[in-house]
């Protein structure tokens, strides 16, 4: 891998990644499904691998000299996560399995802590199942309700009337930073202003927006930044809770078990400070080093470089699609990070998905684990085409061919 | 792996544009509701069964081409046939999409139904095809709701 300064080397950074050099139904596998799952650099494959064949043993446990490289490994992946969303401290920074158990966890401490009966809950028309579910499901234990931002049919948040939705009830916002359907990337800066104004803390699902765009999360001034290692060129069943010091020295812990206290006798127990007291059990201890070398290898090619890369293939890609006659791009965001979402009038987003597979190219098909907004743009399902560092024009024009050959087909 | 393309023959295709049997009974005695909750695929099906016979059956729903093809053809393949016909051929063609029961030899109900056999190569396509029966099923036993998942 070379890095050019301004521009990226797409045909070197492709040599990363054994994945692209598949074949699928006899066809060059095409790639464009990094929001559901990213690729992992050969760098992060085999770190890990190291890791399990010649280092492994647990953290935190005993004085061996393993325990120790082991741990120093874990510790140092942390420092990187910390470095990389512009956190103070690592005390601030959570190991979790995903964004979904991150937001799990806010809700089941920091949301049951302050959520009371008829206390308001304020999310985003454009969430994720993984940040509607858990606030539902406090909402209704605690007797609590959720209310909605809406957003325009371009897919854009509207904020007009936020000063009038977060009202003295209202107890936590959670905010999706890009979202996974429409490619929306949201002002969370100013949501996050104008909600503390208010005195209301907010939750910034970032699960899209680590790979695409620089998050200082200090600069946004968010309590809670969530996002998963798999979204982000790492592997999967690693994820990160960033939480300011103040929210989580607050907070209970969630989960009891090892590695989270500090003593325990049959009367009583105490608990680490955090992050120790939200990590109870082993964690996924590779996982989180081949997440630091992601983060490593990312920040090496620039995550700039990244996103002027995915912007001008998101461009190109807008507009041949969009000239495709009964096609309809979802989200025509004035900001948006590289997803591409379409329907096809009178072809299922399932057969659309089934029939570029037979082109090689791997797309989403499907409600994208977000039915409400289906049912905002009155669809069932979606395609969504996502872009990578790792992805070419050519690779575009592989797509659009492969549709229109759908189209062909049920003409 | 087989291409997908061979899954969308012209019959399925075409089905899938004019779909027969579309609509609701009003008057009915059979009904189920499917879902599939992966895909978001549903279906509503109605049936007039006398005398231990389908004598008309119709289905309304969103899907796919998979989906809605195979309810096309389920719904002309029943009409007429005893309500053990119609679960008999339920079982073949369960059978024959997830590559138990080879299509050649092994359902000789189903005609031209066989032409879902590629199914099989689709595993995430399989709930697809198998609504419609599994909807016709639940009809059968008196169960207002079936889901695929």
């Amino acid at each position: 891998m070379s890095v050019d300064l301004k521009t990226l080397d797409v045909a070197a950074v492709r040599q990363d990644f054994p994945l692209l050099s598949r074949v699928l139904h006899g066809k060059p596998v095409i790639y464009l499904d990094s929001a559901v799952s990213g690729q992992m650099p050969v760098q992060v494959i085999e770190r890990m691998t190291k890791y399990q064949r010649d280092e492994h043993t647990n953290v935190h446990r005993g004085v061996s000299t393993l325990s120790q490289e082991a741990t120093d490994f874990y510790e140092a992946a942390r420092e990187k996560v910390r470095r990389f969303i512009g956190a103070g401290s690592i005390k601030e920074i959570v190991w979790t399995r995903g964004t979904t158990e991150a937001i799990n966890l806010v809700a089941q401490t920091f949301g049951r802590m302050n959520v009371k009966a008829g206390d308001e809950i304020l999310l985003s028309a454009m969430e994720h199942h993984a940040n509607i579910v858990p606030w539902q499901m406090l909402a209704q234990e605690k007797g609590a309700t959720i209310k909605v931002i809406p957003m325009t049919d371009d897919g854009e948040l509207i904020l007009d009337s936020l000063d009038e939705l977060i009202t003295d009830r209202t107890r936590i916002l959670g905010v999706v930073h890009v979202s996974n359907v429409l490619g929306t990337v949201n002002p969370v800066k100013e949501i996050i202003a104008r909600a503390h104004a208010k005195g209301v803390p907010v939750l910034v699902d970032g699960a899209q927006a680590v790979p695409h765009l620089a998050v200082d999360v200090q600069d946004l001034d968010a309590d809670f930044y969530v996002f998963s290692g798999h979204k982000l060129s790492g592997p999967t069943g690693i994820g990160v809770l960033y939480g300011k010091l103040a929210h989580l020295e607050a907070m209970p812990p969630w989960h009891g078990g090892g590695s989270m206290i500090r003593s325990v006798t049959w009367e009583k127990t105490t608990y680490l400070p955090a992050p120790g007291k939200f990590e109870a059990g082993t964690p996924p201890i590779a996982a989180a080093i081949g997440l630091g070398v992601a983060i490593d290898y990312v920040t090496a090619l620039g995550l700039d470089r990244i996103a002027a890369h995915e912007h001008e293939l998101l461009a190109y890609a807008t507009e041949r699609l969009a000239a495709i006659p009964g096609l309809r791009i979802l989200g025509n965001a004035r900001d948006k990070a590289s997803v591409l979402s379409f329907v096809v009038e009178g072809i299922h987003a399932h057969d659309m998905g089934s029939l570029l597979d037979g082109e090689g190219v791997v797309v989403r098909a499907g409600h994208h684990c977000a039915q409400p907004v289906m049912t905002r743009f009155c669809v069932p399902a979606t395609t969504r085409a996502s872009f990578a560092y790792f992805n070419t024009r050519e690779e575009v024009d592989i797509l659009v061919s492969a549709v229109l050959k759908a189209i062909e087909l049920f003409k | 792996m087989t291409d997908p393309r061979e899954l969308y023959q012209q019959v399925i295709l075409e089905h899938n544009k004019k779909p027969r049997n579309f609509g609701k009974l009003e008057v009915c005695t059979h009904h189920a509701e499917g879902f599939n909750p992966l895909c978001g695929d549903q279906l509503d099906l109605t049936l007039v069964i006398e005398d231990g016979v389908v004598q008309d059956i119709k289905f309304q729903g969103s899907g796919c081409a998979i989906d809605t093809a195979s309810a096309s053809l389920m719904t002309g393949a029943v009409k007429g046939k005893s309500v053990a016909e119609a679960e008999a051929m339920a079982e073949q063609f369960r059978g024959m999409v997830r590559g138990e029961l080879d299509p050649a030899t092994q359902a000789p109900l189903l005609g031209k139904l066989t032409l879902f056999s590629g199914v099989k190569d689709l595993p995430s396509r399989v709930k697809c095809a198998v609504l419609p029966w599994a909807t016709l099923h639940a009809a059968l036993k008196g169960e207002e709701e079936v889901s695929t998942e």
